[in-house]
C-alpha cells in the first residue's frame, strides 16, 4: 500500500509535465498581449517603445524555448515567480484565495455528505413511500437548481429577512478574515456559498447513495444478514451502506476536487475573492506566471483527490489490492 | 417423536405487473426434532419461496404470506412479531442458501461475519466467540481455522465458503437448518463432500435438517422424507424409500427417469419430462401437471386432485395414482 502511494505521486510527474506543456502553449496561442492591455488600459496612446520595454522586462521578448525552461525550472524548484500583472508573488496571491475557495469546499462537502449519506440510505429503505417521494423531489430539485441562482435567492432572503427583523438590511462582509482570526465573521461570510454550493452537491450525492443502497439491500448476503437474526440497524448501516459506499466515495472525490477550480459564478454571484475568480482574472488578463501556477496547482490537488479516492477504496473493500 | 415444525396449508403470493404468482400454493408438510426432510421439484416451483417464508425473509411487497400456520414447537412463525421472529433466525432455525459466491458479505472478514451470529444471539464475549469460531471453523473440516477467521470471502473457494456458511448455521446450535439447495452451485465432487458433512453434523449434534434440492438422487441419500412438489404444492410425499422404489405421482416417475440412478441397468436411457412448468400467474381447474402427463385424462382437466393416502406415510396428489404403470416411464 505505501509503495502504491509512492508510485502514484511518482506518477503525477508526467501528469503535471503533461499539463505543463498545454497550459504553457495554450496561453500563449490567445491572441492579445498582456503589456498591451495593461498599457492600453489607460486610455493613452501607447508607443511601440514602451511595450516593448515592458515585454523585456517580463521576459516575454525571450525564445519560447527560454520561457519554457523558465517556467519548468520554476516550478521544480517551487519558486513560482510573481505575478505578471500585480508583481506580487504568485504564491502570495494565490495562498489568500486558496484558503476562501479550500475552506468552502470542505464545508460544502461536509454539509453533502453529513446531509445525503442519512438521506440516501433512508429513501432507499423507505423506497416508494412518501418519505422517498420527499426526499426525491429535494433532491431532483438540487440538480436541477443551478448554484448560481441558489445564492442569489439566497442573498436576497437574507436581505429581506433582515430589513423585516433589524429594520436594517444585512449583508454578509466582503473582506474575508481567517476562521482561526474571526470564526463568527468568517462563517457568516463562508456559509452561504457553502449552502449554495452544497445543496446540488447533497443532491447529486443521495441519488448515487439511495441507487446505491437499493442494488446492494438486493444481494444476497444482505438476506444472509437478515437470517442470523440481526437487527435492521446493523444490516443496513454495517452489511448494506459499506458495500454501498464506492460510488459515494468516488463522486465526492470528484466534486471536491472541482470545487477548488470550478466556484467561479458562485465566487461571483457572492462577491467572493477566490481561486475561480483569481483563475478568470488571470487568464484574460494575459498573466502567464499566475495561469499557469493556477493550473498546475488545480491539477495537483485533482490527482491528489483521485490518490486519496483509490485508498479509501482499497480501505473499504478488502477486494481492491494495490501492488 | 417431537413433532419440530408442522406447517399447514401455506400459502404465499407474488404481486406483478403480470398478476399475483401463486408461488405457494397452500402446502402442509412437517419436521420432527432431528429428522432430515427434503422437498424436490424442478427449478421456479416454490421450493425458496415456501423456505424462506417460514422465517418470513421473502421481500414483503411484492410478496405475501397469504395463509396458513408454521407452529415451530407450538408457535406460529408466521404470527410472531418482527422482534421475536429475529431471535428465532439464526439461533433456532438457520439457513444455508444456494448460492455460496455472493451469500457472505465481501467486504467483512470470515471471522466476523462467522461470530456474529453469536454476538448477537449469546451473551458470549468477543474472545469466547472467536474461540467457538475456530471450533466450529474445525467441525466443518477448514484447516488452518485461526487464519482463516482473518481472511475474506475471496480468498475463499465456494466449497469452502458453503463450509463457512454451514458453520455459521450450526454456531448457535439451532434446531432445524433449511438449507435451500446447498450444493448447486458446487461442482460434483464437493457436492457430496458438503452433503456428507451436514449429514454427519446433524447426526451428531441432532440438528433437524430441511433439503431443499431438485436432484431426488441426493434425497434417497440423505432425507428420511420426501416432499415431491410441483408448480407450489405438494404432489407426493412419502420416505425416502418409498418414493425412490414406489413412486406414485407422474411427475416423481419423470423426475426419476430423468436423473442416472445405480439401481438401473447400464445403459438405461435418461428421459427428460417434456414441456414446460405452468405459469404460476394461471393456474387453471385441474391438475397444474396435466398439460405434460401421458396419464391424463377428463378428470384431470376439470377437478384439483388433493393428496391421498397410497399406504401409510405415502400420499400422492394424482386421481390415477392406483394405476401408473411405470414400466412405461423408465424405458429401457
Ligand atoms: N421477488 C419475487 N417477485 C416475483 N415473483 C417471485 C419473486 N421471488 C420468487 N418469485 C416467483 O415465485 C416462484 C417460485 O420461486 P422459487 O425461488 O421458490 O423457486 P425454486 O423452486 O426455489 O426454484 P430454483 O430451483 O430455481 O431455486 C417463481 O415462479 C418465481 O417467479
Ligand atoms: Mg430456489
Amino acid at each position: 500500500m505505501y509503495k502504491y502511494a509512492v508510485k502514484r505521486i511518482l506518477l503525477m510527474i508526467p501528469t503535471l509535465i503533461g499539463a505543463g506543456i498545454l497550459v504553457f502553449m495554450l496561453m500563449r496561442m490567445i491572441p492579445g498581449d498582456i503589456c498591451e492591455i495593461r498599457l492600453g488600459g489607460t486610455g493613452l496612446m501607447v508607443d511601440k517603445e514602451q511595450i516593448d520595454i515592458c515585454r523585456e522586462n517580463l521576459g516575454l521578448n525571450d525564445s519560447l524555448a527560454k520561457q519554457f525552461l523558465d517556467f519548468a525550472v520554476g516550478i521544480a524548484t517551487l519558486n513560482f515567480g510573481d505575478s505578471m500583472w500585480t508583481g506580487r508573488p504568485v504564491t502570495e496571491e494565490i495562498s489568500v484565495r486558496f484558503q476562501l475557495t479550500l475552506q468552502i469546499a470542505i464545508m460544502a462537502t461536509l454539509t453533502a455528505v453529513i446531509i445525503a449519506l442519512p438521506f440516501g440510505v433512508i429513501s432507499a429503505i423507505k423506497q416508494n413511500t412518501w418519505v422517498d417521494y420527499c426526499i426525491r423531489l429535494f433532491s431532483i430539485a438540487g440538480i436541477a437548481t443551478p448554484s448560481f441562482w441558489l445564492g442569489i435567492m439566497i442573498i436576497l432572503g437574507l436581505l429581506i429577512v433582515s430589513q423585516q427583523l433589524f429594520g436594517e438590511p444585512w449583508m454578509m462582509p466582503i473582506q474575508f478574515v481567517p476562521i482561526w482570526e474571526d470564526p463568527l465573521a468568517n462563517l457568516s461570510q463562508t456559509i452561504w456559498p457553502a449552502v449554495a454550493v452544497g445543496y446540488r452537491y447533497a443532491a447529486v450525492v443521495v441519488r448515487m447513495t439511495r441507487s446505491a443502497m437499493l442494488e446492494v439491500l438486493r444481494e444476497d448476503y444482505v438476506r444472509t444478514a437478515r437470517a442470523k437474526g440481526l437487527f435492521e440497524k446493523i444490516i443496513v448501516n454495517q452489511h448494506a451502506l459499506k458495500n454501498a459506499l464506492l460510488p459515494v466515495v468516488t463522486l465526492v472525490g470528484i466534486e471536491f476536487a472541482f470545487l477548488i477550480g470550478g466556484l467561479v459564478v458562485t465566487e461571483q454571484v457572492f462577491n467572493l475573492n477566490g481561486l475561480g475568480k483569481l483563475f478568470v482574472d488571470a487568464v484574460l488578463d494575459h498573466d502567464f506566471t499566475l495561469t499557469q501556477s493556477l493550473v498546475m496547482m488545480v491539477v495537483t490537488v485533482f490527482v491528489v483527490v483521485n490518490l486519496l479516492v483509490d485508498l479509501i477504496y482499497a480501505w473499504i473493500d478488502p477486494r481492491i489490492h494495490y501492488t | 417423536m417431537t413433532r419440530l415444525l408442522e406447517i399447514e396449508d401455506l400459502q404465499v403470493q407474488f404481486f406483478t405487473s403480470d398478476g399475483i404468482v401463486e408461488a405457494v400454493g397452500g402446502i402442509s408438510y412437517h419436521i420432527d426434532a432431528g429428522e432430515t426432510v427434503a422437498i424436490v421439484g424442478e427449478s421456479g416451483c416454490g421450493k425458496s419461496v415456501g423456505a424462506m417464508s417460514l422465517l418470513r425473509l421473502i421481500p414483503e411487497p411484492p410478496g405475501k404470506i397469504a395463509n396458513g400456520r408454521a407452529l415451530f414447537e407450538g408457535r406460529d412463525l408466521l404470527k410472531l412479531s418482527n422482534a421475536d421472529i429475529r431471535n428465532v433466525r439464526g439461533r433456532e432455525i438457520a439457513m444455508v442458501f444456494q448460492e455460496p459466491m455472493t451469500s457472505l458479505n465481501p467486504v467483512f472478514s470470515v471471522g466476523r461475519q462467522l461470530t456474529e451470529t453469536l454476538l448477537r444471539h449469546t451473551n458470549a464475549s468477543e474472545a469466547e466467540a472467536k474461540e467457538r469460531g475456530i471450533e466450529l471453523l474445525n467441525q466443518v473440516g477448514i484447516s488452518d481455522p485461526a487464519r482463516r477467521l482473518t481472511q475474506f470471502p475471496h480468498h475463499l473457494s465456494g466449497g469452502m465458503r458453503q463450509r463457512v456458511m454451514i458453520a455459521m448455521a450450526l454456531s448457535c446450535e439451532p434446531k432445524l437448518i433449511i438449507a435451500d439447495e446447498p450444493t448447486t452451485a458446487l461442482d460434483v465432487t464437493i457436492q457430496a463432500q458438503i452433503l456428507e458433512l451436514m449429514k454427519n453434523l446433524s447426526e451428531r449434534l441432532g440438528v433437524a435438517q430441511l433439503i431443499i434440492t431438485h436432484n431426488l438422487g441426493v434425497v434417497a441419500r440423505y432425507a428420511k422424507r420426501v416432499n415431491v412438489m410441483y408448480a407450489g404444492k405438494i404432489v407426493e410425499t412419502g420416505t425416502a424409500t418409498e418414493i425412490y422404489h414406489n413412486p406414485r405421482h407422474p411427475y416423481t416417475l419423470g423426475l426419476l427417469a430423468s436423473v442416472p440412478r445405480l439401481d438401473q441397468p447400464r445403459g438405461t436411457k435418461l428421459v427428460p419430462i417434456e414441456g414446460q412448468p405452468p405459469d404460476l400467474t394461471r393456474l387453471g381447474d385441474g391438475c397444474a401437471f396435466r398439460p405434460r402427463c401421458r396419464f391424463a385424462t377428463e378428470r384431470c382437466a376439470n377437478e384439483i386432485p388433493n393428496l391421498r393416502s397410497v399406504e401409510s406415510n405415502h400420499m400422492s396428489a394424482c386421481w390415477h395414482f392406483e394405476n401408473l404403470d411405470q414400466q412405461k416411464s423408465t424405458v429401457a
